[in-house]
Parts: C-alpha cells; sequence; structure tokens
C-alpha cells in the first residue's frame, strides 16, 4: 500500500493525519435484519489521532454501528479496513487483538471480579506465557504477573483509582465503574477506542473532568476514539469531527461548527430535542 | 468408633462426587448448560484405566495418566462435535444432545467391554491404616480420594484464580460479549473447561472404582447424577459450592445407609437436596441471579 492514500471526496479526515494510513475505513458497511435496514451506506474514514462523534436521535443505529465495528453483529454489506487491513472473516476477538477496543453504554465490567482483575484481562492478549509455566509458576509467570500488575496500576493512575485495585468491580460507584471500563478497553492496547456514552448518568462537572481525559487519553496513547455521546456539550467541546446519523444513515459530517449550522441536522435531531422539551 | 468410620467413608464418597461435581460446575459456569454426558466420561475412564492395568498389565499410576489422556481428548471432541454447533441454540436442545452423548457412550461402551461387569482392581496399593486396635480403620483408596481432593481444590483454585486462562475462564463465565471484545478466544477457553473437566471425571472414576470395584457401562450415571445434584445443591457455577456439595452428600448417603436403610440412601440424599432448593433455590452458595434489563 502507498503510503499516501487517496481520499474519496465525501471522507473527512483531519489535516494533521493525512499521509498515514487510516486506522479506521469504512465502506458502503450496512447490516439487514430480516429485511429492516439497521444501518447502510455507512462510510467513515478516521485519522489514526483523531477523536470523532457519531450523533443522532433514539434509535438511529448508533450502537449497531459500534456492534459492526466490533463484529459482534456480521455486516451484511461492506468492508471494514482496520489501519489498513480488511477485517472480512475476522471475529470479534480478533478485531480487539486488530485494534479495536470498547466500552459498553449499559457498563460490562466483569463484577465479581477484583478492579486489578478487571484490567489484567484487558492485558490478556498481550501476556505471552503458556499455559505450562501458569500451571506450575514458572519464573516467566511470576514475571509477568509482576508486570501485569505495573502496567495495570499505570493505567489506572489515569483516572486515579489505584487505591481501588483490590476492590470488587461491581461495587464501585456508578461514575468509577464507568471510568474503569475505559481503562479495560485501554489495557488491551488498542488503536481505535469506542466510547459507547462514557458521560451517561455523570454530573456537570464529572462531565468535564472526562472530557479532560478523553483528550489526556489520546494525547498520552496516540490513539484514534471514535464516542457515541447524548450531551452536546461533551460532543462539541471534545469532537474534531462529527458524523450525524438518522435511521440508519449518515445526514451529515462534519466540524461541530459545520454540524451546528447544518439546517438537515437542526431539523431531524436538535429540531426534535426542541419540541420534546 | 465406628461413627468415625461412617464419616471417613462419608468423606471418601464425598470427595468423589466433589471432583465430578467440578466438572459438571465449571461447563455450566462457562458454557451455560448441563453436559449429562459427564457422568459416563468417568465410566470411559474406569473402563480406560481397567485395560490398561488388567489387560496391558501396566502400574496404575500409568493408567491414570492414560485415562486422564484419553478422557480429555474425549471432552474435547464431545464439546466440537455435539456442543458447539448448538452454542446460540435453546439451552432444551443442547440438554437433550448432552443425554444423547450420555447414551451413545454407555452403548459404545457396551459394544467394546459387553455387558457383564468386571472386576476393577484397586490401582491404590499400600496399606489401610488400622487405629484403635483396629477399631478405625481408614483404608488406603479412602486416604488418596481424600488427598486427591484437596489437591484438585488448591489447584483449582490457584488456576481460576490467577493464571491467564483461569481469568480467560471467570471473564467467560460473567459475560462472554465483554471477553470476545477483550481479545479473548471463547471457543478455547470452552473447550479447555471441558478438558479440566473431563480429566477430573478420569481421575474420579478411577478413584469411585477402587473403592467400589464392579464396572458397567452404566457405572458412571448413578455417580454421575449424584454429582450433578451435589453441584446443584452447592449452587451450581461454585467451584467451592461443588466441593460442599459433593462433601454433603457423600455423608448424607453414608449416614442415610448406616443409620437408616441402605434402600432409603438415596431417597433421604434426595430429599435433603429438595429441602435445600426449597429454601435457597440458588444451592448453599450458589449467587442470586438478578435479571439484566
Amino acid at each position: 500500500m502507498s503510503e499516501l492514500v487517496s481520499l474519496p471526496p465525501k471522507a473527512r479526515l483531519l489535516e494533521r493525519d493525512i499521509g498515514k494510513i487510516p486506522v479506521l475505513e469504512t465502506h458502503h458497511l450496512g447490516i439487514e435484519f430480516g429485511g429492516l435496514k439497521a444501518v447502510e451506506e455507512f462510510e467513515l474514514i478516521m485519522g489514526r489521532t483523531e477523536i470523532d462523534g457519531l450523533i443522532g436521535p433514539n434509535g438511529a443505529g448508533k450502537t449497531t454501528v459500534f456492534n459492526l465495528l466490533t463484529k459482534v453483529y456480521q455486516p451484511t454489506h461492506g468492508t471494514i479496513l482496520l489501519n489498513g487491513k480488511d477485517t472480512t472473516g475476522m471475529d470479534t476477538a480478533d478485531i480487539n487483538r486488530a485494534g479495536i477496543a470498547r466500552t459498553f453504554q449499559n457498563i460490562r465490567l466483569f463484577g465479581n471480579q477484583s478492579v486489578e482483575d478487571n484490567v489484567k484481562i484487558g492485558l490478556h492478549n498481550q501476556m505471552r506465557s503458556g499455559l505450562f509455566s501458569d500451571i506450575f509458576r514458572l519464573p516467566s509467570f511470576w514475571k509477568e504477573e509482576k508486570k501485569a500488575h505495573e502496567t495495570a496500576m499505570e493505567l489506572l493512575s489515569i483516572f486515579d483509582m489505584q487505591h481501588l485495585a483490590d476492590h470488587e468491580a461491581g461495587s464501585l460507584p456508578y461514575g468509577a465503574q464507568r471510568r474503569l471500563e475505559i481503562v479495560r478497553a485501554l489495557a488491551t492496547s488498542p488503536s481505535l477506542l469506542l466510547l459507547d456514552e462514557p458521560a451517561a448518568g455523570m454530573n456537570p462537572s464529572e462531565t468535564a473532568e472526562l472530557m479532560e481525559n478523553i483528550r489526556k487519553i489520546r494525547d498520552t496513547f496516540q490513539i484514534a476514539i471514535l464516542l457515541i455521546e447524548h450531551d452536546m456539550n461533551l460532543v462539541m467541546g471534545i469532537c474534531e469531527g462529527i458524523v450525524v446519523l438518522n435511521y440508519g444513515k449518515i445526514i451529515a459530517k462534519g466540524t461541530p461548527a459545520e454540524i451546528q449550522a447544518n439546517p438537515v441536522v437542526i431539523e431531524a435531531y436538535l429540531g426534535k430535542k426542541k419540541e420534546g422539551e | 468408633m465406628t461413627f468415625l468410620n461412617y464419616l471417613i467413608n462419608g468423606i471418601s464418597l464425598g470427595s468423589v462426587y466433589a471432583i465430578i461435581a467440578l466438572g459438571y460446575t465449571m461447563v455450566y459456569g462457562i458454557a451455560k448448560m448441563l453436559n449429562f454426558a459427564h457422568g459416563d466420561v468417568i465410566m470411559i475412564g474406569a473402563y480406560i484405566s481397567f485395560v490398561v492395568t488388567s489387560k496391558l498389565g501396566l502400574p496404575g499410576i500409568v493408567s491414570v495418566l492414560a485415562a486422564m489422556v484419553v478422557c480429555t481428548a474425549l471432552g474435547i471432541v464431545i464439546e466440537r462435535l455435539a456442543y458447539k454447533p448448538l452454542r446460540s441454540a435453546p439451552s432444551l436442545a443442547v440438554l437433550i444432545t448432552a443425554i444423547g452423548v450420555s447414551y451413545f457412550l454407555q452403548n459404545t461402551a457396551l459394544l467394546i467391554w459387553g455387558s457383564a461387569p468386571k472386576y476393577f482392581t484397586s490401582v491404590i496399593k499400600f496399606e489401610s491404616i488400622k487405629l484403635f486396635d483396629g477399631q478405625l480403620v481408614i483404608t488406603s483408596e479412602a486416604i488418596v480420594t481424600i488427598a486427591a481432593c484437596i489437591i484438585i481444590m488448591i489447584a483449582l483454585t490457584l488456576f481460576t484464580g490467577k493464571s491467564k486462562m483461569g481469568k480467560a475462564m471467570r471473564a467467560v463465565s460473567e459475560d462472554k460479549g465483554a471477553a470476545q471484545l477483550m481479545g479473548i478466544n471463547v471457543n478455547t477457553t470452552i473447550s479447555m473447561t471441558f478438558a479440566i473437566g473431563s480429566a477430573l471425571a478420569a481421575i474420579a472414576g478411577i478413584l469411585l472404582c477402587s473403592a467400589y470395584p464392579t464396572l458397567m457401562p452404566t457405572t458412571g450415571s448413578m455417580p454421575g447424577i449424584k454429582a450433578f445434584t451435589a453441584a446443584v445443591f452447592g449452587g451450581i457455577g461454585s467451584i467451592p459450592g461443588a466441593m460442599i456439595g459433593g462433601l454433603l452428600m457423600g455423608i448424607i448417603e453414608i449416614f442415610a445407609s448406616a443409620y437408616m436403610s441402605t434402600q432409603l440412601a438415596n431417597a433421604v440424599v434426595f430429599s435433603v437436596l429438595i429441602i435445600v432448593l426449597l429454601v435457597k433455590p440458588t444451592g448453599l452458595l450458589g449467587k442470586k441471579i438478578s435479571e439484566k434489563v
């Protein structure tokens, strides 16, 4: 593949990442459930360090897009390229190893396990010791355990959660569980992080802190982040590009300023919101 | 003194149930299915040991290893061929398939080894311990069985608690989807669970037949059902639960047949199960299951 990737005109990419292979490229991506087109013609190109938002009214298909990207659903149409590599035939676990990690709208931590173990499960796919050395506790096992422990603590320190390492994940307060989910996702060392409503249920000051942290994560790990969010302050505040979805189709793409000025979006999304109030 | 004798016999039988129950409970915890063929894997393990010692004349320890290898392979193959294609099928279909596999194994054993009971010579060779002028006899089988049970319990706790595969297993048992998104291969994890459960079944089969030496194609079914009951009793899906459930089942069974009547022993065992489930529907150590919204 050539270094300079030629881009279709409708693709939106930030200047700083042009010239590098995009982290994510989808073409004509879509899925049908028994004739119902939940998502169709989803086209998106994301640069290596972009923070992008995926917004749209309830039921627009946002989480379905996440499920397609992570192969929880197998797409019925289109292709997904991850770091320039076609993902056809990969399953969910392969996708994670190829570089996508995600969090969930309704938190799905391993609630009965400790905070540290949750992160270590995320580190799982990078640990190299085999079953044999695990069972017989060879030096390589202890060496790796130590490394995993250190990495886990380092990751937890992003959100100042080191002191919670021994707590049961399910017993943490709501906000901390959301943060732990992000840490667990980061532990799989993704190149693209999908956040499904990271600010859901957070108060304004927590949300502001979360925004800071999302930016910090991008800067520290140099990864791309795609997030679904209903909190417009957060979306407009940190996203560099925004995709608007309605009835499974992209109705607009652009910078936050462009989206806020787009009449189609206002009608489909912001307009509707006014009616509801 | 007879009480102590009964107690030791009960713990010994209970240890066998516990080792079998571990197989049920681990598979249930991870694959969310009841593997009713598990009892028959025990029987296959005992036959393999019988062939290796009695027919080939090799030492007992070799027969244990051979039985473990064969049963591990058998467990993996059963899962691949019979259960994996049904991963997303309704649980009733999987249950019926498991019963089918159970009969398949019994009839295969019937074809190979015939219906006549075989006399299983114990693989444990050292002398029984006699205490208090022979009033208290601890058989060598009981010692080995109880020791094996303790070792297996410790090893499994360490394995699931610390090792990479163990953590993957716990993750899969809590949330298959989320585990996959962490890069965990669910199929490998489930295979591994069947492998461990079946290897334990081989050990249980040999220990059982060393203490009760009649070996038939149906040898595994009753202990299988009782161990399943033990797993439910202790709280299915819980490893310590299987252990406690198994031990209690064994002790209750021996006491019931000693102090009440041999014919009633099984009835008493299952009555206790019913009472426990009425009071605590998730078993002794079972977690309350809350519906996900």
